[in-house]
């Protein structure tokens, strides 16, 4: 397995992880009271940075354990890294348009928020899948 | 699934010049090894310069390295 493909495991268990942790601990709160009266920021903020430094030190551990002639990323790493990317983005322009449609029905912020964190961790797992199944089964052909 | 219709003669190729090793190809032409196992296995269609440098390697033009199966229909005339 590739140092890249190694990276795409990390970062999508990390980005499943981090979102079952903050649902958990969010609908732990939320027992006995409504979901929109949980204050789900410092959670959600939490969990967001918690994932980010996860991600890196993961990065640098994954970076350590690889023998230093494959640790650089070729130019089929950088196809398939856009390949992802191109995909996960998809999940982005999603929650953002749902969150203007919740914006202009003047629903919670709460929902907002978390229809926004919901598109960027279906863009971080969607993009790392794409990473790897292109990675197993090959780049798609037009 | 097949992800590219490129076929390639690089495993023979490699065992035909002194058994050369995956990762001695990958040095020479600079990419790793994963990449050149996925283009053996044909899951990687690589770009016209990787290939040009693989049929450098092994002193070959790129058609005695990579082929591409003709389509049906016409074939091209020259005029």
């Amino acid at each position: 397995m590739s140092f890249e493909e190694k990276k795409a495991w990390a970062y999508a268990a990390i980005a499943v992880i981090g979102y079952s942790v903050y649902l958990a601990m969010v609908f732990t709160a939320g027992s006995f009271r409504p979901l929109t009266e949980v204050d789900y920021a410092p959670l959600m903020l939490a969990t967001i940075g918690g994932a980010i430094v996860a991600g890196i030190l993961t990065g640098i551990a994954i970076a350590v354990a690889a023998p230093k002639n494959e640790r650089q990323a070729d130019q089929r790493d950088r196809e398939i890294e856009r390949l992802g990317e191109h995909v996960g983005q998809a999940f982005i322009v999603l929650g953002g348009v749902g969150a203007l449609v919740l914006a202009m029905l003047q629903s919670e912020y709460f929902w907002i928020a978390n229809l926004l964190y919901l598109g960027f961790v279906l863009s971080a797992v969607v993009g790392s899948a794409a990473r790897l199944a292109a990675y197993r089964r090959g780049m798609p052909t037009p | 699934m097949k992800a590219t219709r490129v076929t390639n003669s690089i495993r023979p190729l490699r065992f035909a010049h002194g058994e050369m090793t995956q990762a001695a190809l990958a040095e020479q032409v600079g990419v790793t090894r994963q990449t050149i196992i996925a283009i053996e296995q044909g899951r990687y269609s690589p770009s016209l310069e990787i290939a040009f440098q693989i049929a450098h390697v092994f002193g070959l033009p790129l058609d005695e390295v990579f082929q591409y199966p003709a389509l049906k229909g016409p074939s091209p005339t020259t005029d």
